[in-house]
């Protein structure tokens, strides 16, 4: 098996995956009671007459076959074209180019950070087991993921706010690149939030992998040998932890491309997961659809990647290649 | 300086458990001198190995531990040497090869890459560690060192992967070598091979050498001396040959019994050793062979004898000497 003929293969894996999570996106949707019609006009739509209701059903394809509605999608979707939004008469794609940036922003501040704080407590807990360094990152463990979000998230807001009068999320989001520093405020703070959760885990991880790794027998040969106290740590204890790390980094990752939207609605950012919440709320299928389409797709996305940073770290998972 | 190179006085070595610390090592006395080569022969359980991972402060702690007990490496004690000076002597003064090869090597690393490491840990310079670790990869016997330097530990045989071991703690021209069963996990050609090859080395450098075996056959013919270990003490010292034609322990006579093809060679079944080994955290008072021992007698079960001199260089620990079996 080659290079190119394991990549070819990825890549079918990836779109055969990504083809049933839009037949099951597809499928729910549809099950919900009301449609967009409903979702727009509200109590109202009981006052419209037969034709009225008649023509915005025809507007909005309220009550096209259904396989007749997936195909069209999904051949919109094969040709690139995520559709036009229902209750924001834009396309999709301008929508998702609008917000999805605000949350990989935020999922990029959020992964570093959580990185830090895991990797860091996790290999100062494992370095030093049943001693004060490790209870000191057993306390920001279970802090971490006893602690929600939306507690946290809110919390903060409001102390924020009473205490120190500083309101960054309650002025209109700005991006990066208009102003670099305005965006930092508005994103460290939901940062460090969500950073929490993802480092908490990280750091079990972590510590747990290094304990584990300790006690093989190459990392006495390491010692044995006389090797540095850094290149021990780093070398043979940290790197062979590394694929628990960076699997648990995937899946945090892939909840963050996910699980932000309590933390946008809290901070006010314009992210996918407000997008989606109104969306939903509108019953705006297509805007739905696509939307979580682009979060499977994320999620897809990074495991390949997991996968990937395997087999540069461990030369076992690689392929035998001509 | 005169002394013995490394010197072990009365070492013991705790297991912490829930409620207590068991003594596991029961105080183990060792005089290696320069040049010297050691057989250390054993059941499994009996501390061979623990004695030797404590002469590098190598015990897994916890729950291990050492209690009490001098180790000293040409005169230093190096219970008290910082850490800088405890790396040098690891790798560097004293060099260790593991039981079992294939998972005593960092998977992730190719092989050259961890040679080299621990010349560069001991002052070489990156050119150099390249250059004496083709050098001491061709000296153990691998015909293409380059191939093994650019190889990851799963792309290799436990053969190989051995000899890469054994060429790591000879890299750095180390004083003294403790090969831990360096052969339990190969076949029997392979075992050959390694066993010569080490003394061939040993002839070579004049290092002194610590073989670690549960095999008293493996070590009859490599080593000038041997301390026979049974729950957690040494039993019997002495000279090989002198151990072999007048054993002073009963359990050594025992041990040299179930050799196959010694003693009486028209006899075709192998003898062994009656019941199992005491558990080494249940001993009572008394010798803890007793209970295997033919030759026991009262005195046996109330008190543990010391060893005791029986001439001619060898030692035991029993109450009664040969011609009273």
């Amino acid at each position: 098996m080659n290079v190119v003929t394991a990549i070819v293969r990825r890549i079918l894996s990836i779109l055969v995956t990504l083809l049933g999570v839009s037949v099951i996106i597809f499928v729910i949707l549809r099950l919900l009671p009301g449609n967009a019609v409903s979702a727009s006009m509200g109590v109202s739509e009981g006052l419209l007459s037969k034709a009225q209701v008649a023509a915005l059903n025809q507007y909005y394809g309220v009550g096209q076959p259904v396989l007749e509605q997936y195909f069209s999608w999904l051949h919109a979707l094969l040709h690139g074209n995520l559709g036009v939004s229902l209750s924001q008469q834009k396309s999709v794609s301008y929508l998702v180019g609008l917000d999805l940036p605000v949350t990989l922003e935020l999922a990029f501040f959020s992964m570093v950070l959580g990185v830090l704080i895991g990797v860091g407590f996790g290999m100062w807990s494992a370095l030093h087991p049943g001693r004060w360094q490790d209870n000191i990152g057993q306390v920001v463990a279970v802090v971490g993921l006893a602690i929600p979000a939306f507690v946290l998230g809110q919390s903060l807001v409001v102390y924020m706010s009473t205490k120190f009068h500083y309101f960054p999320s309650s002025l209109t989001f700005v991006g990066f690149f208009s102003n670099p520093w305005l965006n930092f405020q508005q994103i460290i703070f939901p940062s460090i939030v969500l950073s929490l959760g993802i480092g908490a885990a990280i750091l079990r991880t972590t510590r747990g992998a290094v304990l584990e790794v300790s006690g093989l027998n190459f990392a006495r040969t390491a010692l044995g040998k006389g090797v540095s106290r850094r290149a021990f740590v780093w070398r043979h204890l940290f790197l062979n932890s590394l694929t628990a790390v960076v699997t648990m980094s995937g899946i945090q990752l892939g909840y963050l491309l996910g699980g932000t939207v309590i933390i946008e609605r809290i901070f006010v950012l314009p992210g996918m997961g407000n997008l989606l919440i109104t969306a939903i709320k509108n019953q705006d299928y297509p805007l739905v659809q696509s939307v979580t389409l682009v979060f499977a797709a994320g999620f897809v996305i990074v495991n390949m990647l997991v996968d990937l940073a395997y087999s540069l770290i461990d030369p076992r998972t690689r392929r035998r290649s001509a | 300086m005169s002394g013995p190179l490394l010197e072990i006085r009365d070492l013991h070595i705790g297991i912490a458990r829930r409620h207590r610390n068991d003594e596991i090592v029961r105080g183990v006395d060792l005089a290696i001198e320069a040049g010297e080569k050691w057989g250390i022969v054993g059941e499994s359980g009996s501390g061979k190995t623990l004695t030797m991972l404590s002469v590098l402060r190598l015990l897994a702690s916890p729950p291990l531990s050492v209690l009490r007990g001098e180790i000293r490496f040409d005169g230093e004690d190096l219970a008290h040497v910082d850490d800088r000076r405890l790396r040098e002597v690891r790798g560097g003064d004293i060099a260790m090869v593991y039981q079992d090869p294939m998972t005593s090597l960092n998977p992730l690393l190719r092989v050259g890459r961890q040679l080299e490491e621990t010349l560069k840990a001991h002052g070489a310079s990156p050119a150099q560690a390249q250059a004496r670790t083709r050098d001491v990869l061709r000296q153990v016997g691998l015909s293409d060192p380059e191939r093994v330097r650019t190889s990851y530990p799963h792309q290799l045989s436990g053969g190989m992967i051995q000899r890469v071991m054994i060429a790591m703690a000879l890299a750095t021209s180390p004083r003294v070598l403790i090969a831990d069963e360096p052969t339990t996990a190969l076949d029997v050609t392979i075992q050959r091979q390694i066993l010569e090859l080490v003394t061939a080395l040993q002839a070579s450098t004049g290092m002194a050498v610590l073989w670690v075996t549960h095999d008293l056959g493996v070590v009859a013919s490599l080593v000038d001396k041997v301390a026979v270990m049974y729950a957690g003490r040494i039993v019997e010292k002495a000279h090989t040959t002198r151990l072999f034609e007048h054993p002073t322990h009963p359990y050594t006579k025992a041990l040299l019994e179930s050799l196959p093809g010694a003693g009486s060679a028209h006899r075709s079944a192998l003898h062994q050793i009656g019941s199992t080994p005491p558990d080494p955290t249940r001993l009572g008072a008394g010798c803890p062979f007793r209970e295997r021992c033919p030759y026991a007698v009262d005195q046996c079960a109330s008190s543990e004898p010391a060893l005791m001199d029986r001439g001619q260089g060898s030692f035991a620990a029993c109450w009664k000497e040969p011609s009273q079996w």
